[in-house]
C-alpha cells in the first residue's frame, strides 16, 4: 500500500505552502493575491488531512470527506470574496489594500 | 342624617377645575375660565356651608360635647401595620369653621377677579392657580392626619409662589415669590423635622389619636430631656417653625410683605385671608399636643405672638404703599392669633383663648378679605398703590369708601362690629395670662386703630381738591358685591356663639363680657382713630412734624427695623462667603475634580493607544499570525518541560 513516499514529505510540502499562503497573505497589497494566498493555506491543510488519512487510518475516509468541504467551502469563500473585490473597486477605484482603511478610530 | 362622605368633593372639584381651566383654559374665551373658576368654588361654598350645617347642628354633637368625624379615609401609603399614610376627611369644629372662610373668601375672590383681572394677559392662567390655591387650601383644612396636612401645606406654598410670581415679567414680582418661597420652604424643613420627632416618639400620624387628652401619644417624650427641654418640646417648637413660617412670625415675616407684587385679589386670598393663618390652623389642630406635653412652647408662641403684634403695628404706622400697610396689619393680627392660643388652656372656659384665636381668625379674614378687596378696588381706579397719590376718593368711590370704612371700624375693634367681640376675647385671655403681654396688646389695640384710619383718611379723604389724570370710577359690579357681602360678613360675624360651637375640648361655655377690659379697648381705639382724623383728615403738616419729633423711630419704622438688612447681611456676608463659598470650590475642584480626572485619564489613554486600530487590515493579520506562533511555541516549551 505504501508507494515509498513518507509522510514527512506531504507535511513538508503542506507547511512551506502554508506559510508560503501566510507570507503572501501579510506582504501582497493586491486583493486578489491576498485572496489567492488564502487559497494556498486553505490547500495547504486539505494536504495534511489526506496525507494523514491515508496513512494513519487508510481504511476510514473523514480526512477524504474534510477535504472536500474544505474545497466547497474555499469555493464559495472565493466567489464571496470576489465578489466584495468589486465592490470595492467600485467604490474607491482601487483594490490595494493599503488604499481601504476607512475603518478605524 | 346625612352621608358626610360628600366632603370629599370639596377639594376636589377645585382640583378638576384647576386641570380644566389650567389644561384647556386657552382655547375658551377668558371670561368663560373665570366664570366656570367662580361657579366650581360656589358649589364648594354652597358644600361647605352645609357640610358645616350638618356638623354643627345635626351629626357633630354627642353628649354636648363636639367630636372629630372622620368623613372620609383612604390609606394611601402602607408602611407597616401601624405606620401608614392616610388621605381622607377630618371634621371637627375647627376645620368645619375654616371650610366656611376658606370657601367664602375663595369664592368672594374669585368673583371679584372677574372684574379685576378683566383683560390681563393670563387671565385664565390666574383662575388655574386660584383653583389650585383652593384645592391646596381644603385639602390642608380637611387633612386627617398630620403627613396629609403637610402635603397640602407645600401644595399651599406652591401656589402661593405661583401667585405671587403671576406678572412674571416683573423683576420685582418674581424676586418676591422667590423670596416667599425660600423663606417658607426653610420654615417647613423645620416643620418636617417636627413631625419626624412627633411621630417618631408617638408612633403615629393620626391627628385624632395624636390629640386625644386621654391617649397614650401626647404623654409620651415629654420626660426624654434634651438641651435642657424636653423631646416633645422640641417637635412641638419645630413644628410651630413651620407655622411660623406660612404665617409670617417674626423673624420669618419678611416675605409677606413683599408677597404684595402678586394682583391684590391673590393678596386678600391667600395672604390676608386664609393660608398665612394656616400657621395659627396647624397650632390650634396640634392644641391639645401643645397643651399637654409642650406647655414651654406654647409660652414662646405666646410671646413670638405678642411681640410681633406689636412690632408689626408700629411699622404699618409709617408704611405709604397701601398693601404693605395691610400687610403688616395681616403680621400683627395673626400675632393676636398666636398670643390667644398661646396663652390658652385646655376645657371649658380656661380654653378662652383657644376660642378667641379661632373667633378672631374667622372674623379677620372677612374683613381683611374686605379690606385687601376694598384696596383692589381703590389700586384699579388710580393705578397706583401709592397713599400720597390718592385722596378725596369717598366722592369717585362710594361703595367701596362705606365698604372700607366698616372694615376699618371692624379692625379699630368699634363695637358692635365683629372685630371688637373677637379681639375682646383675646384681651380677656391675654389678661388671665400675663399683664406685660396683656398691655402690649392694648397699645396694639390702638396703633391698629391709628393706622387704619390714617390710611382710610388719607385715601378717601386728605387732598380733597386732588387732580387724577383720569376721574377714577366706581368698580363693576362683579367687584363691588364681593365688598359688600364681605362688609354684612364683618357687621354681624361677632355675633356667632363661637364659645357654643369652636372650643378647645368640643364643650360649650359661656362667654362673659368683662367691662373693665372692653371699654377701655374700645375707648383706646376710638383714641387711635380720634389722632388719625386729627392728623390726616384734612391736609396739614401735622404728620410731617410728627416724624420729625419721632426721627429715630420714624426712620426705623420706615425701613421696617432694618430686618431685611439683617437677613441680606446674615445670608450674602456670613452664609455666602463662610458657607457657601467653601462648600461650592469644595464642589467644583473635589467632587467635580475627582470625577473629570477620571474621564481626562480615559480620554489620554485612548488617544495614546487609538494607534492600534489602524485600519489595516494587514496588520491586524500579523499581529493575528504572530500571536497565534508565540502562543503554540509557548505550548510547546510548556509540554515538553
Amino acid at each position: 500500500m505504501n508507494t515509498g513516499i513518507p509522510l514527512e514529505y506531504f507535511l513538508i510540502l503542506a507547511s512551506v505552502m502554508f506559510f508560503v499562503g501566510i507570507y503572501g497573505f501579510l506582504t501582497r497589497r493586491n486583493l486578489i493575491t491576498i485572496l489567492m494566498s488564502v487559497e494556498l493555506v486553505l490547500n495547504s491543510v486539505n494536504i495534511n488531512f489526506l496525507a494523514f488519512n491515508k496513512y494513519l487510518f487508510p481504511d476510514q475516509f473523514q480526512g477524504q470527506f474534510f477535504g472536500l468541504i474544505i474545497i466547497a467551502v474555499a469555493a464559495a469563500e472565493a466567489a464571496v470574496a470576489i465578489a466584495i473585490i468589486i465592490n470595492i473597486y467600485r467604490h474607491f477605484t482601487t483594490i490595494n489594500v493599503e488604499d481601504v482603511d476607512q475603518m478605524k478610530f | 342624617m346625612m352621608d358626610l362622605s360628600i366632603s370629599i368633593w370639596i377639594p376636589l372639584i377645585p382640583l378638576f377645575m384647576f386641570l380644566l381651566i389650567g389644561l384647556f383654559g386657552h382655547r375658551f374665551k377668558p371670561l368663560v375660565s373665570g366664570v366656570m373658576g367662580t361657579i366650581g368654588l360656589g358649589v364648594v361654598a354652597i358644600l361647605s356651608y352645609t357640610i358645616a350645617y350638618q356638623y354643627f347642628f345635626v351629626q357633630g354633637k354627642v353628649d354636648g360635647v363636639y367630636h372629630k368625624i372622620i368623613a372620609f379615609n383612604t390609606v394611601w401609603l402602607n408602611l407597616t401595620d401601624k405606620l401608614h399614610i392616610d388621605l381622607g376627611v377630618l371634621l371637627d369644629p375647627i376645620a368645619a369653621m375654616m371650610l366656611v372662610v376658606v370657601s367664602t373668601v375663595s369664592f368672594m375672590v374669585h368673583l371679584y377677579s372677574i372684574g379685576y383681572m378683566h383683560g390681563e394677559k393670563g387671565f385664565h392662567r390666574f383662575f388655574a392657580f386660584l383653583s389650585l390655591f383652593s384645592f391646596s387650601m381644603l385639602g390642608l383644612v380637611l387633612a386627617t392626619n398630620i403627613f396629609q396636612m403637610y402635603i397640602f401645606w407645600e401644595l399651599v406654598g406652591v401656589s402661593s409662589f405661583l401667585l405671587i410670581g403671576f406678572y412674571y415679567t416683573k423683576p420685582s414680582a418674581v424676586a418676591a415669590s422667590k423670596k416667599a418661597f425660600i423663606v417658607t420652604r426653610f420654615a417647613d424643613l423645620g416643620f418636617l423635622i417636627g413631625i419626624l420627632i412627633l411621630s417618631f416618639i408617638t408612633g403615629t400620624f393620626d391627628f385624632i389619636t395624636l390629640t386625644d387628652t386621654s391617649g397614650e401619644a401626647i404623654r409620651q417624650g415629654a420626660t426624654i430631656g434634651f438641651l435642657g427641654m424636653s423631646v416633645m418640646t422640641w417637635a412641638m417648637l419645630l413644628i410651630f417653625m413651620g407655622g411660623a413660617g406660612k404665617s409670617a412670625m417674626f423673624p420669618l415675616h419678611i416675605w409677606l410683605p413683599d408677597a404684595m407684587e402678586g394682583p391684590t385679589p391673590v393678596s386678600a386670598l391667600i395672604h390676608a385671608a386664609t393660608m398665612v393663618v394656616a400657621g395659627v390652623y396647624l397650632v390650634a389642630r396640634m392644641f391639645p399636643v401643645f397643651h399637654t406635653s409642650a406647655p414651654h412652647a406654647l409660652e414662646i408662641i405666646a410671646w413670638i405672638g405678642g411681640f410681633t403684634s406689636l412690632f408689626a403695628a408700629v411699622i404699618a404706622c409709617t408704611q405709604l404703599d397701601i398693601k404693605r400697610v395691610l400687610a403688616f396689619s395681616t403680621l400683627s393680627q395673626i400675632g393676636y392669633m398666636m398670643l390667644a392660643l398661646g396663652v390658652s388652656g385646655y376645657g371649658g372656659e380656661e380654653g378662652l383663648g383657644f376660642m378667641a384665636s379661632n373667633f378672631h381668625l374667622f372674623t379677620h379674614a372677612m374683613f381683611k378679605a374686605l379690606l385687601f378687596l376694598g384696596a383692589g378696588a381703590v389700586i384699579h381706579a388710580v393705578h397706583s398703590n401709592v397713599m400720597n397719590e390718592m385722596g378725596g376718593l369717598r366722592k369717585y368711590l362710594p361703595i367701596t369708601h362705606i365698604t372700607f370704612l366698616i372694615a376699618c371700624l371692624t379692625i379699630a375693634g368699634v363695637p358692635p362690629f365683629s372685630g371688637f367681640w373677637s379681639k375682646d376675647e383675646i384681651l380677656v385671655a391675654a389678661f388671665h395670662f400675663n399683664k406685660i403681654l396683656f398691655a402690649v396688646e392694648y397699645a396694639v389695640a390702638g396703633l391698629t386703630a391709628f393706622y387704619m384710619f390714617r390710611l382710610y383718611f388719607t385715601v378717601f379723604w386728605g387732598k380733597d381738591d386732588r387732580h387724577y389724570h383720569h376721574t377714577p370710577h366706581e368698580s363693576p359690579l362683579t367687584m363691588t358685591i364681593p365688598l359688600m357681602l364681605l362688609a354684612v360678613a364683618s357687621i354681624f360675624a361677632g355675633f356667632i356663639p363661637f364659645t357654643e360651637l369652636v372650643t378647645s375640648d368640643g364643650a360649650a361655655f359661656e362667654p362673659h363680657i368683662d367691662y373693665m377690659i372692653a371699654v377701655p379697648s374700645v375707648l383706646i381705639g376710638i383714641v387711635g382713630i380720634i389722632v388719625a382724623m386729627v392728623m390726616y383728615r384734612k391736609e396739614n403738616g401735622m404728620p410731617e412734624k410728627m416724624a420729625n419729633n419721632l426721627k429715630y423711630l420714624y426712620k426705623w419704622s420706615f425701613n421696617k427695623f432694618y430686618i431685611d438688612e439683617v437677613y441680606m447681611f446674615i445670608t450674602k456676608k456670613i452664609i455666602f462667603n463662610y458657607i457657601s463659598r467653601p462648600v461650592a470650590w469644595f464642589d467644583r475642584h473635589i467632587i467635580d475634580g475627582t470625577m473629570n480626572g477620571i474621564a481626562g485619564v480615559t480620554n489620554l489613554v485612548s488617544f495614546e493607544i487609538r494607534g492600534f486600530q489602524s485600519g489595516q487590515l494587514q496588520k491586524y493579520a500579523f499581529v493575528f499570525v504572530t500571536s497565534a506562533l508565540a502562543l503554540v511555541l509557548a505550548f510547546i516549551y510548556l509540554w515538553t518541560n
